[in-house]
């Protein structure tokens, strides 16, 4: 009898707590940056694709529910021809942006993607790509490989030497 | 044998051997660059240290390089003791200073040699905190593409190219950390076997350009071993197919036929399975029709008509045979001209009842002495040149070997053997490139070289008829050749088709079966033209005339044709007026082509990735090649295609058939000469621990996606009624029985390094045994047969030239010409003539030069060649407007427009 009492009495006093309940869709959650959401593909300062089709997201992906073809422009810069998440399947483990080596792929704090209809959940790129650097910016993958670009030749990334003269004699 | 002692472990390996390759046979993971079975060892990568003790109670040991030391008893060496493993991690450090950031947009990455080097010996981080150096790129044609920055020096490129492969157009340039490999400049890479580079190059300086084009990872591909369908040799390949088209063809080891290595033909040439004239609906009467509608359509038409079946040396024996049960025994004709089935057939008989035992390619690779008769092999047969480069090597090492150097260590053997090589005696119509290394060179027509072969044949003994009248030059070239022949333990006799010539094969049996007199170890290799000539040959069947004939008298007014473009087989006039006199034509194929064209009926037949078959290639071995994934709309093998008709007409027999076994084992039992092809892979019920053999690799990606676009529910995945590989990542991970390895991997291995584990010791047979099964083994004991009439002279007649064949590694091959990347290499047609000859008529290089032969009048630019006899011309097979059949035969001069 004491015990019901005072069970009731606690509830009673949670009255006067502060509200954990939130008025969703009204009022919204204020989500950390690395919260695990909607996956978007962002660019690089220049303004251009930071994917560059290495198949690394999707090779990690546990679902498999990313698919991508790579292609090239005529100046030999990667960039996927089209890149495909089945949200249907998306577990946002996370281990895609984990993978991605260009910072290409991120995961967002926004999760409010549901649809009455399953095919809708598939996003294409048109759909993912979006006009900006997310959570890392300044980073340019192209400025750091070694292969050359539009606007990037031989020897001008980072930490690099001039092409090598092979018809040089000097030691 | 001797006792080796790792790590205090003792294990019996064969003394003599290096260690790195003794450890890797033991199954140890020891990092190495340089090394390479096919190649030996030149310690330069310093990779592969490991420690040798001098005895038990040494417990400080000394630093070696594995690759350039021989096993001796009782030797202790370590592999994890703690100096060699930092010693080791510490070399791949240095190696990737200048490696750049690139595995992201490499095409290696995934199945790169310096990726699963670096994880092995454990090195993670760059110390080094300097500048990367750099170098510009060469365009080196349509196959290889050029990434020199992620070079690691190993020298591996230049020691396939220029040493194994004899390139002459690629070298390395310039010194220290500044070396350069490459051409002296942009251009394309004009060895045959440049796409090996890709395979050979442990990193990602040399990819597979192809591949580039719509690149996939390894480990995205869906894979299935495959037997190359551009050549007779049979090559084992590995497809890869991504988003239902083909990827990339990759070497299978063998360790009798291809080895390590490919040719580029073979390598390049899948691109026609992805072509975009593909047929890929049935057409009936021009109109695109549906599966329901055309099987209802043959089955009127069939009914109706008297039909006959033309098959084809370049589909499996299981659609021939299809075929065959189709339309009847007797109805049943091979799609090959006269003069290539009776070759075909001679070259059986040959090889059947003749004492001459045909060698695989590994064997030749082994011979101390060749002659080569009528075959410009690294056109026709590429994979049997590169072997026969390997082969005059055999004798000078067997100096190598006195002098108490390893075979394997390869830098001092080449520098001992310098410039010395073993006998090549290449008989051949004009040069070829296998002339630098060949001790005599004759360049003569067809009926001179089967002279000088009959010559020699009756040198060595002489039962065999001798040429009368015979120039003493040629006395004397016919008595160096028997000599050499005589000395050698292994001689080999390399003769074939290409030259179209029968006495050229009957006097190469001659010489082959009188050494085998004295030498028990004689082999005699006989190349055919396309990938199924001689399984085809070994079915029974009409000549294609004989089906010319059946239409021509009304016998038959039906012709199924199973893909086979009759032109390449018959001359235009003929298959003109036959097709015009058929009053149905069904056509089944894939690839558009002059026959197809006059098809009334076009059904879409798969290609060699969407097909199960089997193949017999030039040495009588049937392999078999898997279907690489499910072929999109209706497409499907032609033998399923065959017997659906057959099922669909009432054919009792073929109705108890329902799906590839079936059907072999029909063949095993009702073709005598293709007894036991059904043994060659496990049948389709095959599982280990309950579970297939999955095609695609454990880390494939993309299923819940790749088509979510088209519908979000995934399909079922497609299963396979035909072989015990699935479609799907699901199935036994372990090693797979040796047909039917899908692809090469290993923990930690994920280049095609890999291989080392599938292999019972390093560069040796596969585990479970090499696969395929030798159909045809030769009379041992039996006493030669020869052929005995020689042939007369060759006499040029002014106003004429005898026409003759040359053929084209990029060009002469059906399928390959369709490819993308090989058509980029492919000649313009030519005509070849003596400089003489060109003086006479007043021509120079480059002139139109006309000419009659076979009814056609050809204008072909002029090429001057020295090495051909004056009086021939040479003609390429089978380019474009070029004639593929009749030839040789007299051509007549009509005018010369020297513009």
């Amino acid at each position: 009898m004491f015990s019901i009492i005072q069970s009731m009495w606690l509830t009673f006093l949670h009255m006067f707590h502060k509200r954990e309940t939130i008025q969703y869709p009204e009022e919204k959650i204020k989500l950390p940056a690395r919260w695990r959401g909607r996956i978007v593909l962002t660019r690089d300062p220049d303004g251009g694709e930071r994917c560059v089709g290495c198949y690394l997201c999707a090779a990690a992906c546990p679902v498999d529910c990313i698919s991508l073809q790579a292609t090239e422009d005529e100046y030999g810069r990667r960039y996927p021809e089209f890149f495909r998440i089945n949200f249907s399947r998306c577990i946002f483990c996370g281990y895609c942006e984990e993978a991605c080596p260009t910072y290409a792929i991120q995961l967002i704090p926004d999760f409010e993607m549901c649809e009455y209809n399953r095919q809708n959940l598939v996003y294409e790129k048109a759909d993912l790509l979006v006009n900006g650097q997310g959570k890392y910016p300044g980073y340019n993958y192209y400025k750091v490989a070694g292969l050359a670009i539009k606007g990037k030749g031989k020897g001008q990334g980072e930490n690099e030497e001039q092409p090598v003269d092979v018809k040089s004699l000097i030691p | 044998m001797a006792t080796l002692y790792i790590d205090n472990q003792p294990y019996e390996v064969t003394s003599g051997n290096n260690l790195l390759e003794t450890c890797l046979t033991l199954g140890f993971d020891l990092p190495y660059f340089c090394w390479h079975p096919a190649m030996g060892s030149v310690g330069a990568c310093r990779q592969c240290a490991i420690k040798v003790y001098k005895d038990e109670n040494d417990k400080k040991g000394k630093l070696v390089m594995s690759c350039m030391e021989p096993v001796t008893n009782n030797q202790r060496i370590s592999i994890t003791d703690a100096e060699a493993k930092e010693f080791r991690e510490e070399i791949i450090g240095w190696l990737m200073t200048n490696h750049p950031h690139d595995c992201a947009v490499c095409d290696e990455g995934g199945s790169c040699h310096l990726q699963d080097m670096t994880v092995m010996t454990g090195h993670s981080y760059r110390k080094f905190r300097y500048k990367k150096r750099t170098h510009i790129n060469q365009n080196l044609g349509p196959f290889i593409n050029h990434e020199m920055n992620r070079c690691i020096q190993c020298y591996r490129c230049v020691r396939f190219y220029n040493d194994y492969a004899g390139g002459k157009d690629f070298d390395v340039f310039a010194s220290r950390n500044n070396v350069y490999f490459g051409r002296h400049e942009d251009g394309v890479l004009e060895n045959e076997f440049s796409g090996n580079l890709s395979e050979v190059c442990p990193t990602g300086v040399f990819t597979d350009k192809t591949l580039k084009q719509h690149y996939t990872r390894k480990w995205d591909l869906t894979m299935a071993p495959s037997v190359c369908q551009h050549c007779s040799l049979g090559c084992n390949t590995i497809a890869g197919e991504r988003y239902g088209s083909l990827r990339m063809i990759a070497n299978r080891y063998h360790g009798e036929v291809n080895g390590y290595f490919i040719c580029d033909r073979g390598r390049f040439g899948y691109e026609f399975v992805n072509a975009p004239d593909r047929v890929r609906q049935p057409v009936l009467n021009g109109k695109t029709v549906g599966r329901d509608e055309i099987m209802e359509e043959i089955k009127k038409r069939l009914k109706e008509s008297k039909v006959i079946g033309i098959g084809s040396p370049r589909a499996s024996i299981q659609s021939n045979f299809a075929l065959k049960a189709l339309v009847g025994k007797n109805n049943f004709y091979h799609g090959v001209s006269e003069n290539e089935h009776d070759m075909a057939e001679l070259a059986i008989q040959i090889l059947k009842e003749g004492p001459a035992r045909t060698p695989s390619l590994k064997e030749v690779e082994s011979a101390d002495a060749i002659f080569i008769m009528g075959e410009d092999l690294t056109n026709s047969s590429p994979m049997l040149a590169l072997a026969v480069r390997q082969a005059v090597r055999v004798k000078p090492m067997k100096e190598v070997i006195q002098a108490n150097i390893p075979d394997w260590h390869d830098y001092a053997a080449r520098e001992f053997v310098q410039e010395k090589k073993g006998p090549l005696y290449s008989a051949t119509i004009h040069g070829t490139k296998l002339d630098d290394i060949a001790a005599q060179t004759h360049y003569a027509a067809p009926d001179e070289i089967a002279r000088l072969g009959f010559a020699v044949a009756h040198r060595i003994d002489s039962s065999v008829p001798d040429v009368e009248n015979y120039p003493d030059e040629l006395k004397k070239l016919a008595d160096t050749i028997a000599e050499g022949l005589k000395k050698a333990e292994r001689p080999v006799v390399i003769s074939g088709l290409s030259s179209e010539s029968e006495s050229v094969m009957k006097a190469a049996a001659n010489v082959a079966w009188a050494l085998n007199k004295s030498n028990k170890n004689t082999g005699l290799v006989l190349t055919m033209l396309e990938c199924n000539s001689l399984g085809l040959a070994m079915m029974g069947g009409g000549k294609l005339d004989g089906a010319f004939n059946a239409i021509l008298h009304s016998h038959a007014d039906t012709a199924i044709i199973m893909e086979n473009d009759l032109y390449r087989h018959g001359s235009t006039a003929t298959v003109d007026k036959f097709l015009k006199m058929c009053r149905q034509i069904i056509v089944l194929d894939h690839t558009p082509n002059p026959t197809m064209s006059k098809a009334h009926v076009i059904i879409p037949a798969g290609t060699f990735a969407e097909s199960d078959g089997t193949l017999v290639n030039n040495e009588g071995r049937a392999q078999r090649f898997f279907q690489v994934y499910e072929a999109t709309d209706v497409i499907q093998e032609s033998w399923r295609w065959l017997l659906n008709m057959g099922v669909n007409a009432g054919n009792e027999r073929m109705s108890h058939w329902k799906n590839f076994e079936d059907i072999t084992k029909a063949i095993s039992d009702e073709e005598p000469m293709l007894k036991g092809v059904e043994t060659i892979t496990p049948p389709a019920t095959y599982r280990v621990a309950g579970q297939r053999i999955p095609r695609e690799p454990h880390r494939y990606s993309g299923r819940t996606a790749m088509n979510a676009h088209l519908n979000v529910s995934e399909p079922k995945p497609p299963e396979d009624p035909d072989s015990s590989l699935s479609y799907t990542m699901e199935g036994y991970r372990g090693l797979a029985p040796s047909s039917m390895i899908p692809y090469f991997w290993s923990p930690g291995w994920n280049s095609v390094q890999s291989v080392n584990k599938y292999q019972q010791e390093v560069a040796g047979h596969l585990r479970g045994g090499d696969p395929g099964l030798r159909l045809i083994e030769a009379n041992k004991n039996t006493e030669p047969n020869y052929f005995m009439s020689v042939p007369e002279f060759f006499q040029p007649i002014a106003g004429h030239f005898w026409v003759v064949w040359t053929h084209h590694i990029y060009g002469s091959d059906e399928l390959s010409n369709k490819s993308a990347s090989v058509s980029q290499r492919v000649p313009k047609p030519y005509v070849m003539i003596n400089p003489k000859d060109a003086e006479e008529l007043k021509l120079t290089e480059g002139q139109l030069l006309s000419f009659e032969v076979l009814k056609d009048v050809y204008e072909l630019p002029v090429r001057i060649n020295n090495t051909i006899p004056a009086g021939l011309a040479a003609m390429p097979y089978a380019l474009e407007g070029m004639p593929a059949t009749g030839l040789p035969e007299w051509g007549i001069i009509k005018s010369v427009d020297r513009k």
